[in-house]
This record gives structure tokens, C-alpha cells and sequence, in this order.
């Protein structure tokens, strides 16, 4: 590494930090953040690139090295994750190959994943509801953990006795299955460790150390679907809440140990049900806001900085969620106008964002560089900002449009 | 109006399921017309409706008052004499549909239960729907507004490829276009030959007004 790659380590990192802290960087800095984009960016298909880690992690290396951004996110997060997903035989997504075609996104299944008559099983034993109910329904890898008894009621030569359970063939199939996907899934760890070892080194900032989630999300799309937890809003509201603060330590735990094992400070939380669309703003105050906030506390305790990204529209939250302390948060938001997030948010948390996806996909790489241009002189080159696109780079955007934007990012940014 | 109608409107207008529910099986098991029953749910969607419109109900208020016309309608149906049927829709029809490679279905869902209390006949033919099944079912059910629905940024694209394909039928002056979804926006309506696009479900039912009753 020559004295030049030193510099830039300390530079790229000041300047993140710089924009996360409210204080003016050198100039803005500009983040890399895709799913299936490098298929593009290769000319490969995106089951090609969801399976094949030596070449997704190739084509991530050229673009970082390309279009040199200041973060960025390795597609060892969102991108090759189809042999994981084939071992543990998870049922929740379609990817190639598996329900979508060779060139379709993969996708959520929005489904009831927990019945309403579940929530006290939840509440009573989250451990112990995830291990032998939920994990063998969304996971075929874990089919069998359904026989595992309710093991806290095993005392002295009953617990002794107890560990039969783990010789019932079902339960022994079923970690045998668990076994060999954690294995396939080590792999890619260590597929992602060696990718972001070797861009540390480059001095490039990883993006995320850690995915998390809002509790009401996590009740909502991956225990109850959208159908489910819309109607448990006035069937059952004190479930509902109860289950998204029991969920809190659990979510915490998770995303800090993942978090400190990694190089990076920055937690990623993509949020979904926090729109302005979906429920009224005192809904949203009281099942969504404050159990995300004390994820979000929790996180800035712990000395990592939370970036939830506010998917589509969250004009009318941003006083609510403003009530965090100043500099210690990235706010990305997908459709909120930037200009008018400020208004609220200035002083108080950095701000992420937002190139259309519609301009990256259809424009010209001119529009692009005038977009990138409105968007700094607009948001201000004076810190609390970090250039992206609205969800990073769309799948499809024209390689020219993304050149275009990393182009006028440094061209503006100064 | 009966004291025990406008209770039953006022329930499902207010979200109280448990006392709708009861309500309208006390009136038909007291021998109410159930024609009568349903016309009240009706007359409270749209009080839901006005209010979603207003904003001050969203997905909640719409997915439960949904939930409770057809609860209320499953009960009344069987007792529905022959040739009673409800009164046909007033205004014009609309096909909608998710275009092909996205599965979402939330936003096209509550764009057809708008359209629906609105008056229109609304054909919802689903998720992931191929160029050619687009086709056939707008031959079929000659739409005046055809709606295409996509979440996911390769839905530009299938919109796109789906409108093309209606003009290479020859149908594209027969019916007005319209995208929706997370990430559609002027730029992206002008990419797919859409005559317009909107941000949520009343947008929908306010270009369809202006198309069909205009």
C-alpha cells in the first residue's frame, strides 16, 4: 500500500464521519450501496451473480475501484445469498431459480407467518416459539424442531434424562440440515470478510456492519403479514405492542454483537411500515415510533450509528422522528424530500438520499449529473449529508447513468 | 333511517368490528331485507372512503372495513332471494393488474377497493400478469382504464413492454392508461407511454373520474 491508499483510508472515513457528526467534510460523501446492480454492471445474469461468489465479489471490486465511493455495501450482504437460501431451504423469498425467473429480483412473501392466537406464545416464550414454531415454518432446514420439549421444565436427572430429545430422529435430521447450512453460510462470511478486509485496506468505508430491523416491522412482515398485523391494529392493539417491545433486547443483541465482529460502526435498518401511507401519524406514534426509537437508543449506546432508511414517503413523521440526539444517526430516505427533511432535521441527524431510481434507470447521464448537482447545492455541502441513490442503485440502471452520478458527486461535492 | 341502520353504519364507519358484526346478524336474523343490509355497508364504505380521503383513515381502516363487508356480506348472501341482486355499478369499468416479475399487491389492492366504492367496475386480474394475459383479459372485459401496478423498478420496464403491446393490438385508443406504485413518477410515466400515474389510491380514482364522466 503506498502512502497515497494511507491517506485516502483516513480521508474517506473523516469525511463520513464529518457528514454523520454535522460538520463540514472536505466534500460530500457519496455511497454505494446495490442489490443485483453488479449483473448489470457484468453483463451476467442475476442468478449467475446471486450464486457465483468469486464473480459478484470480482464485479464489486471493479465498481468500487471504479466509481470509488466513499461507503459502500459488499454483495456479500444483499446480493449472493442464493446458496444460503437453497440450504437452509428458507420459504419466505423467491430468488432465481426458486419461483422468479433468471432475471427477476427476488422477493418477499407476504404471508400470516405467526396466527393471531400466537402472539401469547410469543410474548411467553420468544426463544422457545422461535426455535420449534417459527424457524420450522419458514426454514425446511429446520423441520423437525417442532418434537424439541419445552425445555425449562427438565430439572436435575429429568434434565439428564431431557437430552433424549436431541436423539429423536426428526430433531437430529433437523440440526444435521441446520449444521450444513450454517456451513454454506459461514462460506459466504467468509467470502464477505476477505471482500471487506481487502476494501479497509483501500481505505473504503463499509456501509453496514450490521442489517437491523423496526420492531413493528419484524412483527409485522416477517410474523403476521400485511393483512394480519393492519387488522391486529384494532383487534388486538395491546398484542401488537407488547410483541415490538418483547422483541427489542432480543433485535438489540443481534444487531450489536453482529455489528462489533464487523469494521464498521453503521447499522443498516430498512424500514417498512413507517410511510405516511400506511397508518395515520398517531398510529404511527403509538405502535411504530416508540419501540424503533429504543432500538435506535439502544444502537447509539452501544456506540454504532443507526441508518434506518425511511422507505417511500415519510413526510409527515419527521417531527415525530426527530426526537433522537444530534449527530449520531444517518437518516436515508427513499422518497421524502430532502429539502424539507432539513427543515426538521437540521442540527439533528445526517441526511441520506435520494436520487430517483426513475432518473438513474431512465435518464440520460446529463440529468443524472444535473440531479446530482440540485441535490448538493439544494442539501448543502456543509455536513449532515451523504449522496445515494433513493434504495442505492436500482437493478437496472444504464452503467452510464451510475458513472454519471459518482462523476458529479465529485465534481459538486467539493 | 332505522335507529338500528345508522348504528350499523356508524359501527363499521367507526371501526368497532365486534359491535358491526353483531349488529347486522341481529338484523338479519330479525328478518331484515339482507338487500338492505348490504346497501347500509355500502353507504358506510363510503363514509370510509371520504375519510381515507381526507386522510384521516389509511391501510388499516381500509383492510378492516373490507374485512367486515365480507363478513357481513357472507352472512347475508344465502339469504338472498333470487333475481335480487344488487344494482348494477354506475360508472365505467377499469381492468387492474400487477404487471409481470413483481409480486406486490397492497397498493393495487386498495386502488381497486377504491375504485369499487367509487362506483366503477373494477377487474383486478392479479400479480405478476404477462404481457399477453393483460391482452386478453382487456379483448375480454373492453376496460375504458386500464390500470398497471408495480412496486419493484423492473415493474418500468414490464409496464413499458405491457402498454407497448396494447398499441401493437391496435387498443390503445380504446382506454386510458394508468401506472401506479413505490417508485412511478412523471419521469417514469413518460418512459412507459402511460397517459398518467399516481401516488396513492385517490389519485386513481380521481383521473378515472375525470376520464370516464368527463
Amino acid at each position: 500500500m503506498g502512502a497515497d491508499d494511507k491517506n485516502l483510508i483516513g480521508q474517506r472515513l473523516q469525511r463520513v464521519l464529518d457528514a454523520v457528526a454535522l460538520k463540514r467534510p472536505d466534500r460530500v460523501p457519496v455511497a454505494f450501496h446495490t442489490m443485483l446492480w453488479y449483473a448489470k454492471y457484468g453483463g451476467i445474469s442475476y442468478r449467475e451473480v446471486m450464486y457465483d461468489y468469486d464473480k459478484a465479489a470480482a464485479l464489486g471490486r471493479r465498481a468500487i475501484l471504479e466509481l470509488d465511493p466513499d461507503i459502500y455495501s459488499p454483495p456479500q450482504q444483499f446480493t449472493t445469498l442464493g446458496r444460503v437460501l437453497e440450504a437452509a431451504r428458507f420459504k419466505q423469498l423467491q430468488w432465481p431459480g426458486h419461483g422468479v425467473g433468471d432475471n427477476q429480483p427476488y422477493q418477499y412473501l407476504d404471508r400470516e407467518y405467526m396466527k393471531p392466537e400466537e402472539y401469547d406464545d410469543y410474548l411467553f416464550d420468544p426463544t422457545g416459539f422461535w426455535l420449534t414454531t417459527y424457524m420450522p415454518r419458514v426454514l425446511g432446514a429446520a423441520e423437525g424442531l417442532e418434537s424439541l420439549p419445552a425445555l425449562p421444565g427438565y430439572f436435575y436427572m429429568r434434565l439428564v434424562m431431557g437430552t433424549r430429545a436431541f436423539a429423536h430422529p426428526k430433531v437430529v435430521q433437523a440440526f444435521a440440515n441446520l449444521r450444513a447450512a450454517g456451513e454454506v453460510a459461514n462460506g459466504l462470511v467468509a467470502a464477505l470478510n476477505e471482500f471487506t478486509r481487502e476494501m479497509d485496506g483501500r481505505g473504503y468505508v463499509l456501509g453496514q456492519g450490521a442489517v437491523s430491523i423496526a420492531p413493528f416491522d419484524l412483527v409485522g412482515d416477517y410474523l403476521r403479514g400485511a393483512r394480519g398485523i393492519l387488522t391486529d391494529l384494532y383487534r388486538r392493539p395491546g398484542k401488537v405492542l407488547a410483541a415490538c417491545e418483547k422483541a427489542i433486547p432480543f433485535i438489540l443483541k443481534a444487531a450489536i454483537s453482529t455489528c462489533k465482529a464487523s469494521s464498521s460502526r453503521f447499522v443498516f435498518i430498512p424500514t417498512h411500515w413507517a410511510p405516511d401511507s400506511f397508518m395515520s401519524v398517531d398510529k404511527f406514534r403509538t405502535f411504530w415510533w416508540p419501540s424503533f426509537r429504543k432500538v435506535l437508543m439502544g444502537l447509539i449506546e452501544a456506540d454504532l450509528v443507526p441508518v434506518p432508511l425511511w422507505e417511500a414517503d415519510c413526510t409527515s413523521r419527521l417531527e415525530t422522528i426527530a426526537d433522537v440526539p444530534p449527530g449520531k444517526a444517518v437518516y436515508w430516505f427513499e422518497r421524502t424530500d430532502l429539502a424539507r427533511a432539513q427543515s426538521v432535521l437540521k442540527g439533528i441527524t445526517c441526511l441520506r438520499g435520494n436520487l430517483s431510481p426513475s432518473l438513474l434507470n431512465t435518464g440520460t447521464p446529463e440529468q443524472v449529473d444535473a440531479a446530482v448537482r440540485g441535490l448538493i447545492e439544494n442539501i448543502g455541502r456543509d455536513g449532515g449529508f451523504i449522496l445515494d441513490g433513493a434504495f442505492g442503485i436500482p437493478d437496472e440502471a444504464p452503467v452510464e447513468n451510475v458513472r454519471a452520478m459518482f462523476k458529479a458527486a465529485r465534481k459538486y461535492g467539493g | 333511517m332505522k335507529e338500528n341502520e345508522q348504528r350499523l353504519l356508524d359501527a363499521i364507519a367507526d371501526m368497532k368490528e365486534d359491535e358491526a358484526l353483531a349488529l347486522a346478524k341481529a338484523m338479519l336474523d330479525g328478518g331484515e331485507n339482507p338487500l338492505r343490509v348490504l346497501e347500509l355497508c355500502r353507504n358506510a364504505m363510503e363514509t370510509v372512503g371520504k375519510r381515507f380521503q381526507d386522510g384521516e383513515y389509511f391501510l388499516p381502516e381500509l383492510i378492516l372495513a373490507g374485512e367486515m363487508l365480507e363478513n357481513i356480506g357472507l352472512m347475508a348472501k344465502p339469504l338472498i332471494q333470487k333475481g335480487g341482486a344488487a344494482a348494477a355499478k354506475k360508472h365505467g369499468r377499469v381492468l387492474i393488474g400487477t404487471v409481470h416479475g413483481d409480486l406486490h399487491d397492497i397498493g393495487k389492492n386498495i386502488v381497486t377497493f377504491m375504485l369499487d366504492i367509487n362506483g366503477y367496475e373494477v377487474k383486478d386480474i392479479g400479480i405478476d400478469v404477462p404481457v399477453e394475459r393483460f391482452l386478453e383479459e382487456i379483448r375480454a372485459f373492453q376496460p375504458s382504464v386500464v390500470g398497471l401496478s408495480g412496486f419493484l423498478t423492473l415493474a418500468f420496464e414490464s409496464m413499458k413492454e405491457t402498454i407497448e403491446a396494447i398499441a401493437r393490438a391496435g387498443m390503445r385508443d380504446k382506454m386510458k392508461i394508468m401506472i401506479g406504485g413505490g417508485q412511478v413518477d412523471e419521469t417514469v410515466c413518460k418512459y412507459t407511454g402511460a397517459d398518467a400515474f399516481g401516488n396513492n389510491a385517490m389519485a386513481a380514482v380521481t383521473l378515472c373520474r375525470g376520464w370516464i364522466e368527463a
